[in-house]
């Protein structure tokens, strides 16, 4: 009303509020807003699902191998123990292996090819829980020098990798065994003038030094390496057997080296056990 | 999803960082130590390099 008096402008509705203002949006969202909000969903979760990948790459290849090593040590301590308190877990009452606690260290194994580092102890059993500890012996077969088959199964990426370097193994490599007692040098069977190549020869049993094989072939424990239902040969018959994952990365196949026992040395086992000095002499063999 | 984990983080953007860091670490661990041990004995290539058949 033309009056005089100031009329208050209107000042229009008050400006809109941030949560009011996006509430509107998204009530306005189109169907290309949503195709691309969905589209974002799904890439964040591809790269979120590829990274969680890659982390259990990472555990598998690095993590394991720590908690296997802790595992190790532990095992190996108890077996040193034992053998100092004049227990030794291979003493069976009758040779009954049962006896025998599936878990439980039984025996060092020393490589030479592998350094002078290299060493685990043996667990009793080849399930998952044992071979997260170390290398498992096969229950059934032979223990380490007795006539028959000694089986000993490993990782052979993460859970420690006893046996990463298996195809490392040639022929007339010793692969040493210590019980509480003794000392077993088993040698890599094959042609020792040829190589790797010479992996393949056969002894006179016809047992190669190395082959390749199916996993169901457990026919390379048998008594008589790859002969089952046959007891063990009448001669060179100290079998050592080791099986482990190949190639590399995969569970496709299983790598096989057989062995022969070469030599066995008898030793009072007084103390902290020591590695008598013509076994300390494998470590400077020529070739190595 | 980030983002609105972004967007609900509280303080400033030095804070937000620090915060991203440690959920990721606790995240990575509960991974590592807990949920992957977990399901590794149901994931077909971490056998052992047993033979069956014995």
């Amino acid at each position: 009303m033309l009056d005089g008096t100031d009329t208050q402008l209107d000042p229009g509705p008050p400006p809109e509020s941030p949560a009011v203002r996006s509430a509107g949006r998204r009530a306005r969202m189109t169907t290309g807003d949503k195709v691309r909000f969905g589209l974002r969903g799904v890439g964040q979760t591809l790269i979120t699902l590829g990274l969680v990948t890659l982390l259990f790459v990472v555990y598998e290849v690095w993590i394991t191998n720590i908690f296997a090593h802790w595992r190790q040590e532990k095992v190996h301590t108890q077996l040193e123990q034992a053998w100092q308190d004049g227990i030794d877990p291979l003493a069976l009452p009758g040779g009954n292996q049962s006896g025998i606690p599936i878990g439980e260290g039984i025996a060092n194994i020393y490589i030479p090819r592998f350094g002078r580092d290299y060493h685990f102890t043996v667990v009793q059993g080849t399930d998952d829980a044992s071979l997260s500890k170390g290398p498992g012996h096969y229950v059934g077969t032979a223990l380490p020098g007795e006539v028959g088959n000694f089986g000993v199964a490993g990782h052979r990426v993460g859970k420690g990798e006893p046996f990463l370097n298996l195809d490392h193994l040639r022929p007339g490599d010793a692969v040493i065994i210590q019980t509480k007692t003794q000392w077993f040098v088993y040698r890599v069977i094959g042609n020792v003038d040829k190589g790797e190549a010479g992996l393949s020869w056969q002894d006179l049993n016809g047992v190669p030094g190395r082959e390749i094989v199916d996993p169901s072939a457990g026919r390379v424990l048998a008594p008589w390496p790859d002969k089952p239902g046959s007891p063990a040969p009448p001669t060179y018959n100290r079998y050592m057997t080791m099986t482990t994952c190949h190639p590399k990365f995969t569970a496709a196949q299983r790598m096989i080296v057989h062995a022969q026992l070469d030599a066995t040395l008898t030793t009072a086992s007084i103390g902290p056990s020591q590695m008598p000095a013509s076994i300390q002499a494998l470590y400077s063999a020529p070739g190595l | 999803m980030y983002v609105w984990i972004w967007h609900h983080l509280p303080g400033n953007l030095a804070l937000k960082i620090v915060e991203v860091t440690a959920l990721l670490i606790v995240v990575s661990a509960l991974l590592l130590f807990v949920v992957f041990p977990w399901i590794e004995p149901h994931v077909p290539f971490t056998r052992g390099g047993t033979v069956n058949g014995q």
